[in-house]
């Protein structure tokens, strides 16, 4: 990266964030990974915790996201990021911790091990990235991977009645009464973008006040996989994926509200 | 301070000797006969102002474990058989990221759910390591409850040395014995400021650490897989621990760990009392072997007898050890019988007849 002078009549608005490294991103074009990667940096840098932040990777389209976030990070085994950031955080109160899963990743074969860190109400949060498909192993059927939905899997659509009905996590962690902040966004459009920053910022907020386990799901897109340019997928994605996965908060505790009230 | 002998059960005092040695965190699950290891930490880490967890499943407290040990944390899980085979996943990728990490097997009878009986049917388990890739766990054995607490501080000492998993197997039959034994002294904890230098703290003022087992180009991983076969000749070449019996004068040799080579030792005195020169090697550390010194004394004696709560396990490795300098003959037990002295006795008897018969053929 280069580096200017910022001529003295002129103030600094906007920069790369500290919390986010330099190495260039291997996503596929259209990828929303890399927005989802920005906002988490910014959050980390505006709320100054990069220094004692420690982040879990996943297993999946992600797995690689400690080569970009610049904080101490640690790579998990498939779904199981959850798990070790229980551990990680019970012996490091005093660090931000968080994990960073797909939907395979959370929604499938971690879903355990996520369903019970909510439940202890485990003080870190999670971001948890919603594209309907398996990306990195090249396009299966997910857990949420809607009803109809072809993939490599499933190739003539989810069939509910074999294959069950895609998983609906920001609704299931909102019944548990350790969660205190869980939320479902969507970064298909510029509006959505800031509303997921605003979602991240409260989340790790919360986790830094004590309150409670916090999740935000983002509703994502796989252009690659979902055979769409990204401008398509994005509008697919409002289409199919938000009427299914509503947008909102789910779960806001007593603490949280109280929390977004003071801000 | 003067420390003096209590009566320990098997169990609870490998949590207290986890506990001197200033474990700061344990995540476990339930399972029979290890359930007091967690009982016992449920009580005592609290007191000390330490971590205790009661993890949904062995597959989430091998990787609270992997976590807490990533932040340069001591930490430990326990479990028995099912449970251990649940956590190979996540011994592999510890093994593989080189962090210290201790478990514990209290082993059951298997395979399967088997039952609740002493066995020592996961020697493979732990030795071989049951979980994916080249890799290999220091495997501790003992035999008594003394040497419960004392290889369960080793255990520790060991997985920081290496950066390593390492772990203890004893069978239920020690984890639930009462015995008398002596505490150490309580180490104090290290304090998390002073945790090492590649851990998980927070980047302040140093670049980012990262702890993976991810190496996607072939010969970066072929790399780390060369590193870790390194570390792991030398843990072969400075950490075979053992213990002999009347070796000395031997004509034949028996070879048994755990319980089974506490029974040995009556099993010597008895043939030595009926005029028969028998002694043992009771391995304690189960990897690395004490293969060399089994080889030397293969030279010296007319047969080998490998005594196990399984099917034939261990028996593979004094085989490969002696490389057919004498006769190896194996006598096991399984589903939680536990050979006694009256049983082992006729075998060495059958040894002793078929290799003056000639009947003993090398393996």
């Amino acid at each position: 990266m280069t580096t200017i002078e910022i001529p003295a009549d002129m103030e600094l608005v906007y920069e790369y964030p500290k919390s986010l490294t330099e190495a260039y991103m291997h996503y596929c074009p259209g990828c929303t990974h890399g927005v989802i990667h920005r906002l988490v940096a910014e959050v980390l840098d505006e709320l100054d915790v990069r220094e004692k932040t420690i982040g879990i990777a996943p297993v999946g389209c992600s797995v690689l996201a400690y080569y970009y976030f610049d904080v101490d990070m640690a790579e998990a085994a498939h779904g199981r990021a959850p798990a070790m950031a229980t551990g990680l955080k019970r012996v490091s109160p005093d660090k931000v911790v968080f994990t960073y899963q797909g939907d395979g990743d959370l929604a499938s074969i971690g879903i355990a091990e996520i369903i019970y860190a909510a439940n202890r109400g485990e003080m870190f949060t999670t971001i948890f990235v919603n594209n309907a498909i398996y990306g990195m192993t090249g396009g299966q059927m997910a857990p949420t991977t809607l009803p109809g939905q072809k993939t490599t899997s499933s190739p003539t659509g989810r069939d509910v009645e074999t294959a069950g009905w895609p998983m609906k996590v920001a609704e299931l962690l909102a019944v548990l009464p350790g969660s205190a902040y869980i939320t479902r966004q969507a970064v298909l459009d510029v509006p959505g973008i800031r509303r997921t920053k605003k979602a991240l910022k409260l989340a790790f907020q919360a986790q830094l006040e004590g309150l409670g386990f916090s999740m935000v799901e983002i509703l994502s897109t796989c252009s690659t996989n979902w055979h769409m340019g990204p401008a398509e997928a994005l509008e697919w994605a409002k289409e199919h994926m938000v009427p299914y996965y509503p947008l909102g908060d789910t779960k806001v505790s007593d603490g949280v509200r109280a929390l977004m009230e003071s801000k | 301070m003067i420390m003096t002998k209590e009566l320990w059960e098997g169990n609870a005092a490998i949590a207290e000797a986890a506990i001197c040695a200033g474990v700061e965190a344990f995540f476990g699950y339930p399972i029979t006969p290890q359930t007091e290891v967690l009982e016992h930490f449920s009580k005592r880490l609290p007191e000390e102002g330490r971590v205790f967890l009661q993890a949904e499943s062995e597959v989430a407290s091998i990787n609270m474990v992997y976590g807490a040990a990533c932040a340069g944390a001591r930490v430990m899980t326990s479990s028995s058989s099912p449970g251990v085979s649940l956590m190979q996943e996540g011994i592999s990728y510890i093994a593989c990221s080189e962090v210290p990490a201790v478990v514990t097997n209290i082993m059951r009878g298997g395979p399967g759910l088997g039952n609740v009986q002493p066995a020592q049917g996961d020697y493979f388990q732990a030795v071989k390591s049951a979980g994916h890739g080249d890799y290999h766990m220091i495997a501790l054995a003992a035999s008594s409850v003394q040497e419960a607490i004392d290889l369960m501080v080793l255990a520790f000492d060991l997985a920081d040395k290496y950066r390593t998993v390492v772990i203890f197997i004893a069978d239920g039959a020690i984890g639930q014995m009462m015995e008398p034994a002596e505490m150490p002294p309580l180490r104090p904890v290290r304090p998390p400021e002073e945790r090492v230098a590649w851990a998980l703290t927070g980047a302040k003022g140093r670049e980012h650490n990262i702890i993976t087992s991810l190496y996607l180009g072939a010969e970066n991983l072929e790399q780390v897989n060369l590193r870790l076969q390194a570390k792991l000749k030398k843990i072969a070449a400075n950490e075979v621990r053992w213990q002999e019996y009347s070796t000395e004068d031997a004509d034949f040799l028996l070879v048994a760990f755990g319980t089974v080579g506490r029974i040995c030792q009556t099993v010597v005195r008895e043939a030595r009392a009926q005029g028969m020169k028998v002694g043992l090697v009771r391995p304690i550390t189960l990897w690395p072997f004490p293969s060399a010194r089994i080889a030397e004394l293969a030279g010296r004696v007319k047969g080998i007898l490998t005594v196990e709560m399984n099917a034939g396990q261990m028996v593979e490795d004094v085989r490969l050890a002696v490389e057919g300098a004498c006769p190896v003959r194996f006598y096991g037990r399984m589903g939680g019988v536990i050979p006694l002295p009256d049983d082992i006795l006729p075998e060495l008897d059958k040894l002793d007849a078929g290799v003056a018969s000639g009947r003993e053929v090398q393996s």
